[in-house]
């Protein structure tokens, strides 16, 4: 693990309608981290991932992903995207639309996949614990199993970094366990970057903690101190932060 | 009735079916997956200002209607980017556009406009020699274009965001796809007429879509079926003595109907 930048945000604002929605942002992942960045409803959570992607272009500041500007080095991350901003009921088999993420590896007009390629479409699944779909129609997935393939969808490509906005929201509780265990694997051979609005969910193997309500509160670190919180949630929240390895916040903060 | 198959009209006609059925097998299935009918309604029409032009300037009204529905395709795809209107409104305005386009010139055109009634309802057994060359090179581009960039289209037209993402030319293959299915309406509407071109375009892809669930499965049932329908649309047409294009998607249509009523019995 080097210090380079993966990710490098600077001085990112937004608005949209005349709402201030990112405020002053600077944010630096580093290779080999496992990013969470929480915060409210509303907070901003997914704008901050599309405008980092590039697909909301920003008022002011600058964006670096692996050293180049966002349209030209994004087809090298992994994006999992809050579900449902597809259909679902398409005539797609579960292998089709994992191979579908190595398209933008591909160059040349005639793109067509090899025996490589089903490879590595079938390596996904099976990182995900889903190999036994593949054949199945995506419609006929629960939306546990939809999530898992989106994943596996956006880990085909073999990405240097893995984006993922609220991935459990379809997802069971006794499933959720096992969910993060599989991201806590992946984040061993690279950097991911998770967004929630559910704070409860932050586990043992998130490396470093931000706080995002149009503005960013971060530290550099896992730990998630009370100013953070306040911050983000403008409202006091029980914080655990030591002899509880696995949760570093006990329950999510009232509404405000 | 099989003395029918000696003339060269009714050769004509049944080719011309076959051809049309090709081109809107494999961009209808495009057009029921991604749920552009609306959209595919409005390059139909629109198609009518250009057989209006064509009337105007004493040149071919197909070649009118190929350079009317290219252009508003492409009008509404850049429209859609650009403008922030809803693509409701903005197929609205040039469904109507392109009408009344159509009726000014025509109305422009000094003397009678003979075959209008067959642009608008379409008159299969009386498609020249020419139009038929001019139907195999538009399905001959469809077949190439489509076949070089199946993946890509494909995902393009299932994730437009996530294409986005990992950097396909999303904006660009959504315009190749706008284009071939104007070049499709072009053809459709010498078998069925402008008003009558979705439903061909829809209906055989649709039915096709129940029995499969993979994309080119769906092509190639939706083709068979296009093909079934215009042909027996033609016999029947000729038969009974009563319109080719009407009876075409009557044909299409009671089907249709029989398949949704079987799948709602088997749901049972």
């Amino acid at each position: 693990m080097t210090d380079e930048p993966v990710i490098e945000v600077e001085d990112l604002w937004l608005s949209r309608k005349g709402e201030v929605i990112l405020e002053g942002i600077n944010l630096r992942v580093l290779q080999g981290d496992f990013f969470a960045i929480i915060g409210p409803n509303g907070g901003g959570k997914t704008t901050l991932l599309k405008v980092i992607l590039g697909l909301i272009p920003p008022d002011r500041g600058t964006i670096r992903i692996l050293g180049g500007l966002p349209g030209d080095k994004r087809h090298l991350l992994g994006y999992v995207p809050q579900l449902r901003t597809f259909d679902f009921n398409y005539p797609l088999s579960v292998r089709e639309m994992v191979l579908s993420g190595l398209l933008g590896r591909k160059t040349g007009i005639f793109k067509t996949f090899n025996d490589a390629d089903y490879r590595l479409a079938d390596k996904a699944l099976s990182t995900m614990g889903v190999a036994h779909l593949a054949d199945r129609t995506i419609r006929n997935l629960s939306g546990g199993e939809q999530q898992r393939v989106v994943i596996a969808r956006a880990l085909v490509g073999d990405p240097k970094v893995l984006l993922l906005d609220e991935p459990t929201v379809f997802v069971d509780t006794p499933t959720e366990t096992q969910f993060y265990d599989i991201l806590g694997n992946l984040a061993r051979s690279m950097t991911i970057v998770l967004v929630t609005h559910d704070i409860g969910v932050i586990i043992s193997h998130v490396t470093k903690v931000a706080c995002l309500n149009h503005r960013l509160y971060t530290h550099d670190s896992k730990e998630l101190t009370e100013d953070m919180i306040q911050g983000a949630y403008k409202c006091p929240v029980d914080i655990i932060a030591h002899g509880h390895p696995h949760r570093v916040l006990r329950q999510h903060p009232p509404e405000e | 009735m099989l003395s029918l198959l000696g003339y060269t009209f009714f050769q004509n006609a049944l080719l011309a079916g076959v051809l049309a059925s090709i081109a809107c097998g494999i961009i209808g299935t495009f057009v029921v997956i991604r749920r552009m009918v609306a959209i595919s309604g409005g390059i139909s029409h629109a198609a009518f200002g250009g057989i209006g032009l064509g009337y105007f300037l004493g040149i071919e009204p197909l070649l009118g209607a190929l350079g009317f529905t290219v252009g508003a395709a492409l009008t509404m795809g850049e429209l859609e980017q650009r403008a922030e209107q809803h693509m409701d409104t903005l197929i609205g305005a040039v469904w109507a556009t392109g009408m009344a386009l159509g009726i000014l010139f025509i109305y422009l055109t000094p003397g009678f406009a003979p075959d209008l009634f067959g642009y608008l309802f379409g008159n299969i057994l009386l498609v020249p020699q020419g139009d038929l060359l001019l139907m195999l090179v538009l399905v001959v581009v469809i077949i190439i274009t489509v076949g070089l960039l199946f993946n890509d289209l494909l995902a393009v037209t299932f994730d437009p965001e996530y294409a986005t993402v990992i950097n396909l030319p999303v904006e660009r293959l959504m315009l190749i796809l706008l284009v071939l299915i104007a070049l499709t309406v072009v053809m459709l509407i010498q078998v069925v007429g402008i008003i009558l071109v979705i439903a061909l375009l829809t209906l055989p892809a649709a039915i096709s879509r129940e029995c499969t669930a993979q994309v080119k499965t769906m092509m190639l049932y939706a083709v068979l079926l296009g093909i079934a329908f215009t042909t027996a649309g033609i016999f029947l047409s000729a038969f009974l003595n009563i319109p080719s294009g009407a009876t075409i998607i009557l044909v299409s249509a009671a089907v249709y109907g029989g398949v949704l009523v079987k799948k709602r019995l088997a749901g049972r």
